[in-house]
């Protein structure tokens, strides 16, 4: 079998350890034996995206997101909508997660507009929220799930209507350290602030993307082999623990919601 | 009489602070500074001189000690921050050691500062020269983002006014950039040699952005990391032309470095450094441009720089148990990836098994407390064939994220053991080195700070604060 990623800009939206999830993609189709290939996609590049099975962008600064910006309004922006809506998983990360919304407006007020895929709004605070997350998810249905990661941003973002949550924070400040929901789900697309990198950590999340893309490739319910995750599985439990140790210490937020608790809408 | 009884106390809290083991404090500056709060300034008013402030990412340390290798040969006496404590009660703290009855008696002061601090200790130290070696992707989470720690050192510039003299790195565009249309008077350096770069950008890619527009910057050459020769397309922003040039470098492995010097109304001049690696080469000619702007002959620079020993260098050999112990401090990917390369560069005893690593990560505030940046180290080339890696003991705070790097970097699964405590993890690394091997240690930070000191319970290594702090920094 063979997947074919799309990274979108890795060039400009590489902060916080990035390509950590790419690399993560790609070992645990090797070593199932699919075969894995990462097609890297810049400024001004027309893409057809109905060549992926899967898309991937992480974060950066303001100065890249206004570029970004001006290449979804002039390049790419209709047609990685028509994917999306198409059913293409896609793994946006922080700054990419704000630029699939509706706008991102800066700390100087200035409104970047997204591509309003997801119907989310960021707004920059003041104070930059940091530090380790713990979210419970109920993306993989029928479980729930954990994600353990590290947060840091100052946008803070708002869900609309017509999107899911990713998950609950447990711990950390998640969307906008208010509402208590972290990221965005919607049809195959996963938005979220989480980085560290989050799929290493998470290899559910990594092999639940991998499924979608051989869903959509090679037919619902296509089989993916297990993998001996005993090393992932303990670095998961070992940040989970740490983070709640630091939390101990410091002023880490803590999440009020129930773990486990879904934000649910019909889309 | 408030400054003499700061001083006093700061000084009392140093002597204690000392008999119970702890070294580097900022305790005393903190102590004092509570006393008198304009203490660091009223102490720098003392210097004959003034202050040198080094800041950057990465060559802080080595490049003052170049620096003041040279500036003691030329017989100036110093007071510099060697433990590496270099916020403001740190400096204080610095100063504190070099006073006399409340009267510091130095000509200059060398203070490494960390980025988020400049502007600070530019207000506090009304500084002679700052010195800017590079920007690297270092503990983001610190400082928010790259664009914010740059931001920090244009507002210690700003600070200056006009006084003194600024040193930038012509070769990091996003150094460089801190000089662009600024007044008073900044100097360039940088290396002009093509032949030791590469066309390509071989390491992870840092930021590689113009910073006036936000594109692509392209690259003539790349020196190590986005360091090179480059320019804006849109024409908007170019690498200055840099008065302070390296030319010629022959990187003679592990024997050391040479370079030829080129400054404004001097004749070239033959510069030889003891220890390995481009890096050194800007370290060296970092130091060497804030020298001959202070005034030191180049000939009788470039001879101190020559006698300098390898005990500076960026790795720290220790014998323990009838192994060799390499302890080389790592706290961003750029230095990891040097490193790194060292390492696999060493040469092997034949018929060895392979080499073994010990890595040690924390993720305390001083070694940045997010961890993802080891996601932008190429752990990968352990895995390649040529690497001859046996194994790899990762440990630290977050011993379980590295092991899973190393997994996820195709390093095999049963050469990677996992193992927190930094103790244990010693033991277990040592005990698998055959006697009369290398055991290669890559802490962060506080790992580094923790393992010397379980070393030196052993009896192996002098406490850190007698052999001047951050011995390995690359
Ligand atoms: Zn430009």
């Amino acid at each position: 079998m063979r997947l074919r990623v799309c990274h979108l800009y890795p060039d400009l939206m590489n902060l916080y350890g990035d390509r950590g999830n790419v690399i993560t993609l790609t070992r645990r189709c090797l070593w199932r034996g699919i075969d894995l290939e990462v097609v890297p996609v810049g400024l001004g590049e027309r893409v057809d995206f109905t060549r992926f099975d899967l898309l991937f962008m992480g974060g950066g600064q303001d100065k890249e997101q206004r570029l970004i910006c001006d290449d979804f309004r002039q390049v790419k922006g209709t047609a990685l909508a028509e994917a999306v809506e198409d059913g293409a998983a896609f793994l946006a990360i922080c700054g990419a997660y704000q630029l699939l919304g509706r706008y991102y407006e800066t700390g100087s007020g200035e409104r970047l507009s997204g591509i309003g895929v997801l119907d989310v709004e960021t707004r920059a605070g003041k104070k930059r929220m940091i530090g380790n997350v713990v979210v419970t998810s109920a993306l993989d249905v029928g479980r729930t799930r954990t994600l353990v990661g590290f947060e840091n941003h100052s946008g803070r973002t708002h869900l609309g209507p017509r999107v899911n949550a990713l998950g609950n924070v447990c711990l950390g400040y998640g969307n906008n350290g208010e509402d208590g929901w972290e990221g965005a789900v919607y049809r195959n697309v996963v938005a979220t602030y989480l980085h560290g990198s989050i799929l290493p950590k998470n290899p559910w999340l990594a092999d639940w993307l991998i499924a979608q893309a051989l869903g959509r490739r090679y037919g619902e319910g296509t089989p993916l082999a297990p993998l001996d995750d005993t090393l992932e599985r303990a670095a998961h439990d070992a940040a989970i623990t740490h983070a709640e140790s630091l939390a101990r210490q410091d002023r880490t937020p803590r999440g009020r919601a129930v773990p486990g608790a879904t934000r649910r809408v019909r889309t | 009489m408030r400054n003499l009884l700061a001083v006093w106390a700061g000084k009392a809290t140093l002597g204690l602070s000392r008999r119970l083991g702890h070294g580097g404090s900022s305790l005393p500056g903190m102590v004092a500074l509570r006393i008198q709060p304009a203490l660091l300034l009223e102490l720098a008013r003392g210097l004959r001189r003034g202050t040198i402030i080094i800041t950057g990412t990465n060559g802080k340390t080595t490049t003052a000690r170049f620096l003041s290798t040279i500036l003691e040969d030329a017989g100036l006496r110093l007071v510099h921050n060697r433990s590496g404590a270099n916020l403001v009660a740190g400096l204080t703290s610095s100063f504190l050691e070099a006073s006399r009855g409340g009267v510091v008696d130095a000509d200059i002061a060398l203070m490494e500062v960390d980025e988020a601090t400049v502007p600070e200790a530019v207000r506090e130290l009304r500084p002679l020269g700052l010195v800017v070696t590079n920007f690297f992707r270092d503990q983001l989470d610190r400082f928010g983002e790259l664009d914010t720690t740059v931001s920090f050192i244009g507002r210690g510039l700003d600070a200056m006014q006009g006084h003194g003299f600024v040193a930038l790195n012509a070769d990091d565009p996003l150094v460089a950039y801190l000089g662009r249309g600024r007044g008073g008077h900044v100097v360039y350096y940088g290396v002009e040699d093509p032949a030791s770069g590469s066309k390509v950008m071989t390491q992870t890619r840092e930021q590689c952005q113009c910073l006036v527009c936000g594109r692509p910057l392209t690259y003539e050459v790349f020196y190590y990391g986005h360091l090179g020769r480059y320019g804006c397309p849109t024409g908007d922003f170019r690498r200055p032309a840099p008065g302070f040039r390296a030319g010629a470098v022959a990187l003679g492995g592990s024997g050391g470095t040479a370079f030829t010097l080129s400054s404004p109304d001097r004749p070239d001049t033959q510069v030889r450094l003891p220890v390995p690696g481009l890096y050194n080469v800007y370290n060296g000619l970092a130091a060497l441009t804030a020298a001959l702007e202070l005034g030191i002959p180049v000939e009788r620079a470039a001879a101190s720089l020559r006698r300098a020993t390898a005990s500076f260098g960026r790795m720290e050999r220790i014998a323990m148990e009838g192994r060799s112990v390499l302890l080389a401090l790592v706290k961003n990917p750029t230095g990891y990836n040097q490193v790194l390369r060292t390492i696999l560069e060493s040469g092997l005893p034949a018929g060895s098994p392979g080499r073994r690593l010990l890595m040690a990560l924390n993720d305390k505030y001083a070694d940045g407390t997010d961890v993802s940046w080891i996601w932008d180290v190429d752990f990968e080339v352990l895995a390649e064939p040529g690497a001859q890696v046996a194994g790899v003991v990762a440990s630290g705070e977050r011993a379980h994220d590295l092991a899973v790097r190393l997994k996820y970097a195709g390093v095999r699964r049963d050469q990677i053991q996992c193992v927190p405590d930094l103790g244990e993890a010693l033991d277990l690394a040592l005990g698998s080195t055959p006697a009369g091997e290398t055991l290669f240690i890559t802490p962060t930070y506080t790992a580094m700070l923790e393992l010397r000191g379980i070393i030196s319970r052993r009896g192996f290594a002098p406490q850190f604060w007698e052999t001047g702090g951050e011995a390995a920094q690359p």
